[in-house]
């Protein structure tokens, strides 16, 4: 069913401009979280008819750790640090949003030569996982709190993730499960050290974190 | 049996965490890197047993001679450390001390999370060098970022809790792009493969060239962070100058053979697939690029911690140029690995010792360590010969057997910007380290000196056997181990 495959995408897109666009956290977690919503169903939308009930544990694995435990991780890091907002970014919003389409584009003229490559595959599929990869990417390096970072982190992990998804017909369960707890715990150390990071310094300005240099 | 190896120190690491009794951790840790050890060299005597075929296990954990080669290393390089750790904590534990650099006073985090992190950290290195599966492996790279990370903000001030912030993102994002190569990898086997490397390896002329390419970029960009390959180095010199020695000493030793490991798996399978020239230009041209810039950087350094972190920059660059060379080169780079690891370990041990009797980590401020510290001014100047590569330590040879394979490849250009990048860091380093060692300090200064502290066994014990390691490397190659290094070598290369 390429049409629901295609929706998926276009909700992938669709949630990056807002995740550009935004500045409050809690919108940026709850956008995340959609997100995350339209990247689990993607492995089911390609499957066609055939779902097997692995396929189903791991589309409840994705939906489980990626659109709850996740935003609940950076929810309860956020009400610890007591930071409402991204203030004065290194790239403004709006700007985001434009080089965002640039990025858009860019993604489809890099995939090209792969998209043919892989002539089964949906049209929008690898240039759609790979905006989102590089809208995660954006992130980090053009906002200042260490907890927009973590949340550019996790948008890019999902980029990833959707390439992967054309696959996760074929992939091993053991390696999928895996990913996902990396990532659990990724976030969950990066908390810590966001927490720590907040007791030390009153902030979590990344930029500020200017010490150790050459 | 191999799963015994990332078992053990798991187990054992995990029980550590939850029974926080002081005496029991480091017993533990004792136990912890002992077992690990004997278990190693079980497997080892298994894997020599060997005559047809390359490796022992199943299709998701099993030993190679790469493998083995690393995890070796590691196994070696924790015992040593473990045994200063012990030491260590003795002096550090529960204790609230001032900083050496800017003299305020801080805590340290609890020794049960630090030693229970530590085995974590073993049992997941040695997963990253038993996986016979991309996707495991890249599992456990991953891993190993997060278990060690909080032993980096053992000492809790903002510099380290700096340091550990880069090292985790940097190296999640860097990780995240090799998980993407791993997802092209299974693009180029059309899906289907699960991505063991005996399978992708055996059916290597089937995968599709273009997302081989892609993938193979992936991996090494993705793992090239870990490793610590320029331009992804960022985090590498603010991790080890702040982490405590021991653990400088493993992320140094090997850690960054580990994330090696995972571009050696990926150039193995584009070698398998006859695009053995795109891969290999590809790690010499980023090998020569860490080379220089670490160059630039240790002649530009003021910070005697720093260096030696640039330093492994410039030795992860030289692996991966005698990698990607090919032939001799190859075996010479596994030798290389073998005797930078050893000669950082002790570096970074004696390092640790300066750190703490002086109270600085700036170069210029440390004079005279020959007189104050007889034993670690020995070692210190010692250990700058060997990792510059002088005579008659290991370095010499296996960088002297890199540049025989430059030269019989007919690779001129590569072999100059080799030699000019050594040549270059020898002098840099010496600039900094023979004034440390030799140098006389200012008369009020000399004053203050008088006293000499005490050089206990805990830290000069390990930091000489490992330096007794490279001599004897430098010395004495058995034949049993060339031809060890020469198989690992040629396993590299798809066979």
């Amino acid at each position: 069913m390429t049409i629901w495959t295609d929706l998926l995408i276009l909700g992938l897109v669709l949630t990056n401009f807002r995740l550009l666009a935004s500045s409050r956290l809690l919108a940026l977690i709850n956008t995340m979280m959609l997100q995350a919503l339209a990247l689990s169903f993607i492995p089911l939308s390609l499957a066609g008819g055939s779902i097997s009930i692995r396929l189903l544990v791991l589309v409840g694995a994705t939906l489980a750790v990626k659109g709850g435990l996740l935003p609940w991780l950076l929810r309860r890091a956020m009400r610890e640090v007591d930071v409402q907002r991204e203030i004065e970014p290194f790239l403004g919003f709006s700007s985001s949003v434009l080089v965002g389409i640039a990025v858009l584009g860019l993604s489809f003229i890099i995939t090209r030569p792969l998209a043919e490559a892989t002539a089964s595959l949906s049209g929008f599929l690898l240039p759609g996982a790979l905006f989102t990869t590089l809208t995660g990417l954006l992130i980090i390096v053009s906002r200042r709190k260490a907890l927009t970072q973590v949340i550019g982190y996790l948008v890019m992990e999902n980029g990833v993730y959707a390439f992967g998804a054309a696959l996760a017909v074929e992939q091993p369960l053991l390696v999928e499960m895996g990913i996902l707890l990396d990532v659990f715990v990724a976030v969950f150390v990066m908390g810590i050290t966001i927490y720590q990071i907040s007791r030390e310094f009153d902030h979590i300005d990344t930029d500020r974190l200017s010490e150790l240099k050459d | 049996m191999l799963l015994c190896i990332v078992l053990l120190p798991a187990v054992l690491g995990l029980l550590a965490m939850i029974v926080p009794a002081k005496s029991l951790g480091r017993g533990l840790l004792a136990v912890g890197s002992a077992g690990h050890l004997a278990t190693v060299v079980f497997a080892a005597v298994a894997l020599s047993g060997l005559k047809t075929v390359g490796w022992i296990g199943g299709t998701w954990i099993g030993l190679d001679a790469p493998g083995l080669l690393f995890l070796g290393i590691t196994s070696v390089l924790f015992a040593a450390a473990a045994v200063y750790t012990i030491g260590y904590l003795g002096r550090e534990a529960g204790r609230t001390v001032r900083d050496a650099e800017e003299g305020f006073l801080f805590g340290n985090e609890p020794e049960a999370r630090f030693i229970g992190c530590m085995l974590l950290f073993l049992a997941t290195m040695s997963l990253v060098c038993l996986s016979r599966d991309l996707g495991l492996l890249w599992v456990a790279v991953e891993a190993t970022t997060l278990v060690s990370a909080p032993l980096i903000t053992f000492h809790r001030h903002h510099r380290s809790l700096e340091a550990a912030w880069k090292y985790l993102l940097i190296c999640s994002v860097g990780i995240a792009i090799a998980l993407l190569g791993n997802f092209f990898m299974a693009y180029a086997a059309h899906g289907r493969l699960h991505l063991g490397l005996d399978s992708l390896t055996a059916d290597a002329a089937n995968l599709n060239p273009v997302w081989l390419r892609a993938a193979f970029l992936m991996l090494l960009v993705g793992y090239g962070t870990k490793m610590g390959l320029v331009p992804m180095h960022t985090w590498l010199p603010d991790a080890h100058s702040e982490a405590p020695s021991m653990i400088s000493t493993l992320l140094s030793g090997a850690l960054l053979n580990c994330a090696f490991l995972g571009i050696l798996r990926g150039h193995g399978i584009l070698t398998a697939a006859g695009m053995g020239d795109f891969s290999g230009n590809l790690l010499v041209f980023f090998g020569l690029l860490s080379m220089i810039l670490a160059a630039v950087f240790i002649i530009r350094q003021t910070d005697y911690k720093r260096m030696l972190a640039y330093s492994s920059i410039e030795h992860m660059g030289i692996l991966a140029l005698g990698v990607g060379l090919g032939g001799l080169a190859r075996t010479g780079a596994m030798l290389h690995a073998l005797s930078h690891s050893l000669t950082k370990g002790m570096l970074f041990m004696c390092a640790g010792q300066l750190l703490y009797v002086y109270k600085t980590k700036t170069a210029a401020d440390v004079r005279h360590a020959l007189h104050r510290l007889p034993f670690t001014g020995f070692l210190w100047l010692a250990g700058f010969l060997a990792i510059t590569g002088s005579p008659p330590f290991g370095l010499f040879l296996s960088e002297l057997t890199i540049l025989k394979g430059a030269l019989a490849t007919g690779r001129w250009a590569v072999a100059t910007l080799y030699l000019v990048a050594l040549g270059a860091i020898f002098i840099a380093m010496a600039r900094i380290i023979l004034p440390m060692v030799f140098g006389r300090p200012e008369p009020e200064a000399a004053a203050a000196d008088i006293t000499r502290p005490r050089e206990a066994l805990w830290y000069a014990a390990p930091a000489t056997v490992l330096g007794l390691g490279t001599l004897v490397l430098g010395l004495y190659v058995p034949p049993a181990l060339w031809e060890f290094l020469s198989r690992a070598a040629l396993q590299i290369g798809g066979r």
